[in-house]
């Protein structure tokens, strides 16, 4: 059983006219087998809490804490906070050029497991999860998100979600650009690791779509930097009814 | 003294050609007070069906292409003996022919080889150089028609070689010259990689490679001379630099000429700079005398490393240093893949990652 808590987090990000204050005092905790779905209109800073966490370097935190299990994850290098459990599937993957697909996960799984995983067991535990998100096996070869269509991207990152298996993933809008296929594949991807890990997920969305899939226990309404109401699966029906006009404009 | 020299002129880095040029450290090969030694450098690393190998007296095998680069007006004038390769007609060589170094001493020395394709074969060559040569060094590739090369020009030079180099092909009807030049070694390394046409449907691929840490400089002259109609060219050079004085000129220079009608050309530089300190200057030129063209275009970038690649990569718990690895093999990647051998990229691979890590990048 883990927790990730989130008090009072404020990041600024420097602009030509200085810096920028965008998250003003976020209060979460997400304890391991949750889902929170986190609900704000485009430009509310989702993905700016999202990214704080995993420690991009753009961010400045200027106040508040985020810790697992206690442990101080701000202080920490971003690859460290991959090792602690965290996960961040991006709303934009990046593309590296010339790094194969497997390259990528093995370097990654190596990283995060503490030793090469072995060969024989890996490549079927690869091949198996790339089933199981209706990935054709030649993505293997390819360099990792060059030239893959918005849909291939989601499924890399759920993907690697998969092989990584971290305590706490932080899925940043990774319903946005799906059909309805891929996002019931993406989805369901998403609930199976969480039956097998007690993962526990901060779900960052701009609609109600992916809710159908998977089930949020909690749902924090986020506007202008901060979480400004919170309920259970119901205050999404009504986020999906009215829209975000009431938290915009007050 | 030498009485060949007693009219030359040294140059002083204001000729456009040698402007980027560090002159107080070519060791001599540009130095009129200084002769060069004629050294036949390069052999056959083993004997290979359908490859011949030869020297000849300089006069009897005279050089088949015009140049006025003064580092091989200078190794042309010194030079007893040429070596001769030949690649016999219609054959096909299954494996790489690997050439080494050999008779180097460190003095300023010439070299000069001939390779011929003969009509119709293939063949993929493969020099290797290594150890500390003073050497202005000029290889001429002979294309019989229909003939393919692939040659593969590797320097893994010691820390003090300086290697003035001229590498032209003359390529003659329908035959291919695919060139892969990768220079990670020496302290002044500049090649002349150029290309001239004998007839039509004729194409050059030329690719590169070039890695250059503290204080190495690294020059890469490519001339693509379109002089024929209907042939084809394709440059595509990458270079990294880290560390400080880390020095890599890439100049591009195509011409196609009013007869060329037909032609098809595309060069493209991009290099990466791992810290400051470090330059790379990038000049394409393209000059163009006939609009009758399939096409012709250049582009070149000189960017920083891409923080978001490292923090994508960092974000699944891959340490710096490895993410940054990576992301430098993956840049280098489409150029070494074409080496086609496992064993020479990771030899590359290697030295590249363990000088990275000397200069701290
Ligand atoms: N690097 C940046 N420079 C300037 N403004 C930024 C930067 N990143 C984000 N912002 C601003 O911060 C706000 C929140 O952005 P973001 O976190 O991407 O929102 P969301 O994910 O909710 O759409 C927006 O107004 C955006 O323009
Ligand atoms: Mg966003």
């Amino acid at each position: 059983m883990s927790t990730l808590d989130i008090k009072g987090l404020q990041v600024s990000v420097a602009t030509e006219n200085g810096f920028t204050e965008i998250l003003r005092g976020v209060d979460l905790t997400i304890k391991s087998g949750e889902t929170h779905a986190i609900m704000g209109p485009n430009g509310s800073g989702k993905s700016t809490l999202a990214y704080s966490i995993a420690g991009h370097p753009k961010y400045t935190i200027t106040g508040g804490s985020v810790t697992l299990d206690g442990v101080d994850v701000l202080a920490m290098s971003v690859d460290e906070r991959a090792k602690a459990g965290l996960f961040l599937a991006m709303q934009y993957p990046v593309e590296v050029p010339g790094v194969s697909v497997t390259n990528f996960l093995r370097t990654a799984a190596t990283a995060i497991r503490g030793e090469a995983p072995k060969v024989r067991t890996w490549v079927g535990e690869v091949k198996e999860a790339m089933a199981a998100l209706h990935m054709d096996t030649n993505f293997a070869e390819r360099s990792v998100n060059e030239g893959f269509s918005g849909g291939e991207k989601k499924r890399h990152e759920i993907l690697q979600l998969e092989l990584l298996k971290p305590k706490f993933a932080i899925l940043d809008e990774t319903d946005s650009g799906l059909d309805v296929d891929a996002l019931r594949i993406v989805s369901e991807g998403v609930n199976r690791v969480k039956a097998n890990s007690d993962l526990g997920i901060m779900l960052i969305t701009h609609y109600t779509r992916i809710l159908r899939y998977i089930k949020p226990d909690f749902v924090h309404v986020f506007a202008a930097g901060k979480i400004v109401e919170e309920g259970g699966p119901e205050l999404a029906d009504k986020l999906e009814e009215k829209g975000y006009a009431e938290y915009t404009t007050a | 003294m030498s009485t060949l020299t007693s009219n030359y002129l040294a140059p002083t880095g204001r000729e456009e050609a040698w402007r980027f040029t560090p002159l107080a450290r070519v060791g001599g090969l540009l130095d009129a007070s200084t002769d060069l030694a004629s050294v036949n450098s390069i052999k056959l690393s083993k004997s290979y069906a359908d490859v011949k190998l030869s020297h000849k007296s300089a006069a009897d095998l005279p050089a088949i292409s015009a140049s006025d680069d003064l580092a091989t007006i200078r190794a042309r004038e010194f030079l007893k003996e040429v070596t001769h390769i030949e690649i016999a007609a219609n054959s096909s060589i299954s494996e790489p022919v690997v050439l080494e170094r050999t008779n180097l001493t460190g003095a300023a020395q010439a070299s000069r080889t001939l390779i011929s394709c003969g009509v119709n074969s293939h063949s993929t060559i493969i020099l290797q150089n290594t150890g500390d040569a003073i050497l202005a060094d000029e290889i001429e590739f002979d294309l019989a028609p229909g003939s393919n090369l692939t040659f593969i020009s590797l320097q893994e030079w010691g820390a003090k070689a300086v290697h003035l180099g001229r590498q032209h092909a003359v390529i003659s009807k329908d035959a291919t010259f695919n060139s892969i030049v990768v220079t990670v070694g020496g302290s002044l390394v500049r090649l002349l990689p150029t290309v001239e046409y004998s007839g039509p449907g004729s194409s050059a691929d030329l690719q590169g490679l070039y890695f250059a840490t503290d204080g190495q400089h690294l020059e890469h002259r490519l001339h693509v001379d379109h002089n024929v109609p209907n042939a084809k060219s394709r440059v595509n050079y990458k270079g990294a630099l880290a560390g400080d004085k880390a020095h890599t000129v890439w100049i591009g220079d195509v011409y196609i000429r009013a007869n060329a009608e037909g032609t098809d050309t595309y060069e493209l530089n991009r290099n990466l700079l791992l810290s400051d300190g470090a330059r790379a200057d990038s000049v394409p030129n393209l000059e163009i005398e006939t609009g009758e063209i399939v096409g012709a275009g250049h582009a070149s970038t000189t960017g920083r490393f891409d923080d978001e690649q490292l923090f994508y990569l960092s974000s699944r718990g891959i340490p710096a240093e490895v993410a940054r690895r990576l992301v430098i093999r993956g840049f280098f990647a489409e150029i070494i893949g074409k080496i086609k051998s496992e064993d020479i990229e990771n030899r590359l691979m290697e030295r590249i990652d363990s000088e990275l890590a000397k200069v701290g990048a």
